[in-house]
């Protein structure tokens, strides 16, 4: 087993998909986790680069960094649009 | 889920990831270079004149698989339009008398200037990338990607109004088609010419001087996959905004 430097670097981009995945794991809130999960596929598509797979890269950098969290959060926005109007509806009922 | 079931689940994970993480440590990738790589490696140009043997081995050498990986993205897409398009119309009876919530944040002039001129290179990277498949990095799938983050710009920079104008839908179902049938079309010109299915029957092009036409039918495949990936991307993201954004009362 020989550590020159392109280990080193593999192994540290590995460490932190491995950080990065487990922090969008223990986060909470569905908003600050899709930030999260978009961090997280940015060092897949470093740790891809890295590995010397730079066509996967390159797709994951769009797929996962940009594509993925975006439709999270448009279905996320859409949920809470929901909630919203529902309790709106409920305070009507309320009042009326 | 419980707590201690949840921690349970998360420490047969975490143990898992030790000891996989350990053996990767221990058999690090670029000492052993398999047999399929290395034939690979010294075949893809003098047999098919590519430079990128990654490209070679998706478009040329497995290119039926591809073909599969490209309908799985078209049925998904598919799939995902047929299941909103229901849910949008169902509602569309039932907005009537709904409220509609805050309203979105005006761009700034500062996001505005950027993204649309950020669109143009974004575009221009794009095609290049789809082009130069045979030649570095990328190719259909990658450029495609990209591609579609266009019309995302301009809905960032611009309105959805903006954003459904330059994405007309049936315009882009289409040209979905188009891209997903050209590819399996490709494979059939292979047959025509008395050889099997998909086989590279094209001109290679000059082996020692490669442009964006070396390499016979991958760039052809090429094309028709950036096509049908780029086409297939912007469906869906503009089926998921309009979804969100459609009733809300601004655009």
């Amino acid at each position: 087993m020989s550590f020159d430097v392109n280990t080193i670097l593999q192994l540290s981009v590995l460490a932190l998909v491995a950080v990065a995945g487990t922090l969008v794991v223990l986060t909470r809130d569905p908003f600050s986790q899709t930030i999260g999960l978009s961090f997280f596929g940015l060092m897949l598509a470093l740790m891809f680069f890295i590995l010397q797979a730079p066509d996967v890269a390159l797709s994951q950098i769009v797929v996962g960094a940009v594509a993925l969290p975006l439709m999270v959060l448009l279905a996320l926005a859409r949920i809470r649009r929901q909630e919203f109007r529902r309790e709106q509806k409920k305070g009507q009922e309320e009042k009326s | 889920m419980k707590y201690p079931l949840r921690l349970g689940l998360f420490l047969v994970g975490a143990i898992g990831l030790a000891i996989l993480y350990g053996l990767a440590i221990a058999r690090m990738p670029g000492e052993h270079e398999s047999l399929y790589g290395r034939l690979i490696n010294q075949l893809s140009q003098p047999q098919q004149h590519i430079r990128d043997a990654v490209t070679a081995v998706n478009f040329d050498y497995r290119g039926f698989d591809t073909l599969g990986e490209e309908f799985i993205l078209f049925i998904s897409v598919t799939g995902a339009i047929v299941l909103l398009r229901e849910t949008y119309e169902k509602k569309k009876e039932e907005q009537m008398d709904a409220i509609t919530p805050g309203r979105a944040v005006s761009q700034t002039d500062a996001v505005r200037t950027w993204t649309l001129a950020l669109t143009g290179p974004t575009v221009v990277f794009g095609v290049y990338i789809v082009i130069h498949g045979q030649l570095t990095p990328g190719g259909g799938f990658q450029g495609g990607v990209v591609l579609a983050t266009a019309p995302l710009l301009i809905y960032l920079g611009e309105s959805f109004e903006v954003f459904k104008r330059v994405t007309s839908t049936p315009l882009i179902e289409i040209t979905e088609a188009i891209g997903a049938g050209g590819y399996a079309i490709i494979g059939i010109i292979g047959w025509l010419a008395g050889s099997w299915f998909l086989q590279n029957v094209f001109p290679l092009g000059d082996q020692n001087n490669p442009s964006v036409f070396t390499g016979g039918t991958v760039p052809a495949i090429n094309l028709a996959t950036g096509i049908e990936v780029t086409a297939g991307f912007t469906l869906l993201l503009s089926a998921f905004l309009q979804q969100t954004l459609a009733d809300r009362g601004d655009s």
